[in-house]
């Protein structure tokens, strides 16, 4: 089955990149920002092109921005995680169908000190109220990337209204993942971070992993082709290829694959009818 | 004192192992900004040495439009060009966004008012020296321009050199017009900005000090080169 | 010599020009033949720059004409030239000058090199071809900036106090040039303040006193005996200079 897709791919392939020919072959994906910064694709990317020949080129930003690229047509593959903000995308016709990819999960970052006092517990929204209630310095990447929006559905679900509760406390920086753990750094404030771009990040000062391990932080990412009906420059045969490496057994092995200080950081589970 | 050490450490590391992926961003961040600069020149230095020489209603007013384009802020001109080159914009069908070609024209734009005002400013003050020879001999507007850019290529060296210091310097625009694609159009600068969001702060300070020296080198020889043809010529 | 195509006569009438309030030119009226070399003398501010750069085409009059027999057409090569008292040489070798103000002028290419040569020889520059002009010594530029204007074969050529900033070996060898061309047909016009060099370089003198022509008459006759009492008190070296 694999393989019929394989070389049905490899025939469409050789097809679909002839009026391309003379320039070399690649796509584009719209990714986010903790997943270029995790290092997952810097390991991915290098070893797909060698297997096919096509070059991915890579667009890291939000989530958000990264959906509104590809909705201007300017990118052939998204690969994202909020999984409300693809369905969306979805049903308004600008993608063709939502591959479950891998999964990572979300930490609650925080100072050593933790004024807030939730170090060590497994209830992300108790923790986040106790963080609401001592008005302990909070980061937010207020980007609409994934990330934020998995920070905006925990403080709903722990019942607090940030509109109401927004103060001095509660930093909406509008930045990536990146820049906010800086930011946070230097502040000495809690952050809710995705595991690879905190395995990654390099200038931890104080801060430390506080809060982990909560079903409910488990952070899904899904891949989508661009619809090329609605983009006709879209690199449907190049894209669709790189979906099916990504989900197909040898792309899942080579993501569970990849560790940072021995530590996996993705969880392959394209297999999964409920992701 | 010690991140600067550690920065040094790093920027000399990278150097000393000709780190191929270091070459290559390097190599990038001339190709576009210089290929900038030069397209900058062909429109901006005509431009700039015209409207000096010539009287037209509304003179004043280019004046202090072209003085103030030298402060386009680059992240809207990024912005701007991205909304050009999009698939969804107007030269979506060029299929240029994400593209080396993007950022130079991103940066083209950038710095064409900044040749253009300065070699305005240049030219206006040496044509009043020149202007009678000049209409003596019968020359008029555009064959005067070119006339006086030549005579004062010397000091437009100097006007070249900010112009590209402009571009190899600015992240705002080529970020969003290039995407920052690793191996593709990530070029010194957007290099610096994500392995400072990395957090990895020595080797974003190590690429910064190696950006400046570069950059430094090129004033350098092109000065010497000056220097050396000032003096003969006069 | 006067042709139905040729610049000259040169008809002033009424011609006026005012700057900053001031009357700088105040009612000329003269016709400047082919053939005599013209002299312009006059006090500090009498107007002698002014004028001349009026008839060249320099200054625009605010009253009054400057009319030429046929006039030069935009476009068309010029066939008058101008020294300037400082010489405005470019940043090029000395026979590059030349051959510039030649490609101005639309001389065909094939023959600038030679004309341009054939000048520097003229005024005794030809070693000097490749040198950068601005490096050479007043004298020397001011006889590139001569040679120049002998490459255009111009039929006038105004000078504005050429030899003012020259010693004198130097200034002797310009009044040479100049006597040159006139020999080969240019019709010469000529600022000075150097009275010796009106007397030596004029066939008649023009005398302007604050805007105005107030004597018009032959070298000789204007040394000997100056028509106006003016003119007197100028060559007795007694109206403020």
């Amino acid at each position: 089955m694999v393989i019929a897709r394989r070389a049905f791919l490899a025939l469409a392939l050789l097809v679909a990149g002839l009026p391309a020919s003379g320039e070399e072959k690649f796509i584009t994906v719209a990714s986010t920002t903790s997943t270029e910064q995790s290092g997952l694709f810097g390991y991915l990317l290098p070893m797909y092109e060698k297997q096919t020949g096509v070059k991915v080129h890579v667009v890291a930003l939000g989530t958000g921005q990264a959906l509104d690229v590809a909705r201007r047509g300017d990118a052939d593959v998204v690969f994202v995680h909020a999984r409300s903000a693809e369905e969306k995308f979805l049903a308004e016709g600008e993608g063709v169908k939502r591959y479950p990819v891998m999964y990572n999960d979300f930490v609650l970052i925080g100072p050593k000190s933790d004024p807030a006092k939730v170090g060590g517990g497994r209830d992300i929204l108790e923790a986040f109220r106790k963080v609401q209630a001592a008005h302990a310095p909070f980061v937010s990447r207020g980007d609409r990337s994934g990330t934020h929006i998995a920070e905006l559905a925990l403080w709903k679900d722990a019942g607090i209204d940030l509109d109401k509760a927004k103060g001095p406390w509660y930093r909406d920086t509008g930045q990536g993942m990146g820049p906010a753990l800086n930011t946070a750094a230097s502040m000495g404030a809690y952050i809710l971070s995705d595991r690879g771009t905190w395995l990654a990040f390099k200038n931890r000062a104080d801060l430390t992993i506080l809060v982990e391990g909560d079903k409910r932080l488990f952070n899904q990412y899904g891949v989508m082709l661009v619809n090329p009906e609605k983009h006709p420059n879209v690199k449907k045969a190049l894209g669709q290829q790189f979906i099916d490496w990504l989900i197909s057994p040898a792309g899942q092995k080579t993501i569970a694959e990849y560790k940072i200080d021995g530590e996996q950081l993705f969880y392959p589970n394209a297999s999964d009818p409920g992701a | 004192m010690s991140s600067v050490g550690q920065a040094a450490v790093e920027a000399l590391r990278l150097v000393a192992g000709a780190d191929p992926k270091l070459l290559d961003i390097v190599g990038l961040s001339l190709r576009v900004s210089l290929t900038a600069v030069f397209l900058s020149c062909l429109v901006g230095l005509p431009v700039g040495a015209t409207v000096a020489v010539s009287r037209f209603p509304g003179r004043r007013a280019t004046i202090v439009v072209l003085n103030a384009l030298m402060g386009l802020p680059p992240v809207v001109v990024g912005l701007a060009v991205y909304l050009l080159l999009s698939r969804a914009g107007p030269l979506g069908a060029l299929g240029l966004l994400f593209t080396p070609t993007a950022m130079v024209i991103a940066q083209a734009i950038l710095i064409t008012p900044i040749i253009a005002a300065l070699a305005r400013q240049v030219v206006e003050d040496a044509w009043v020296e020149y202007r009678d020879q000049l209409r003596s001999l019968g020359e008029r507007r555009f064959g005067a321009a070119t006339t006086l850019l030549w005579d004062l290529r010397f000091s437009l060296v100097t006007i070249v050199l900010a112009g590209f210091g402009r571009a190899a310097a600015e992240v705002g625009a080529v970020i969003i017009v290039g995407g920052n694609i690793d191996g593709v159009t990530r070029v010194m600068t957007t290099a610096i900005a994500l392995e400072t969001s990395k957090g990895d702060l020595p080797l974003a300070l190590g690429l910064g000090l190696i950006l400046v020296t570069i950059v430094l080198a090129l004033n350098a020889a092109a000065s010497v080169v000056k220097e050396t043809a000032q003096r003969r010529y006069g | 010599m006067h042709g139905p195509r040729s610049l000259l006569p040169l008809r002033l009438e009424s011609l006026a020009f005012e700057a900053r309030g001031r009357r700088i030119i105040d009612g000329v009226s003269l016709t400047l033949e082919a053939g005599p070399r013209t002299v312009i003398v006059g006090p500090n501010g009498a107007g002698k720059s002014v004028l001349l750069r009026l008839c060249h085409g320099l200054l625009r009059p605010t009253a009054g004409r400057i009319a030429w027999n046929a006039p030069e057409l935009p476009g068309e090569p010029r066939r008058q030239a101008m020294v300037f008292q400082r010489p405005v040489l470019l940043r090029r070798s000395t026979l590059a000058n030349i051959t510039h103000a030649l490609a101005v002028a639309q001389v065909p290419r094939a023959s600038r090199d030679s004309r341009a040569r054939e000048a520097l020889a003229k005024v005794g520059l030809a070693a000097l071809a490749p040198h950068p002009a601005r490096v050479l010594s007043g004298g020397e530029q001011q006889r590139v900036a001569l040679a120049r204007a002998w490459a255009l074969r111009p039929e006038v050529l105004f000078l504005d106090e050429p030899s003012a900033n020259l010693d004198p070996g130097a200034t002797h060898e310009i009044e040479r040039i100049i006597g040159a061309m006139h020999t080969a047909g240019t019709k010469i016009v000529l600022v000075t303040h150097n009275l010796g060099q009106a007397r030596r370089m004029g066939d008649e003198i023009l005398f302007l006193l604050q805007g105005r022509v107030v004597e018009r008459a032959s070298t000789e006759a204007f040394f000997k005996q100056p028509a106006s009492r003016e003119a007197a008190q100028f060559l007795e070296g007694e109206l403020p200079w």
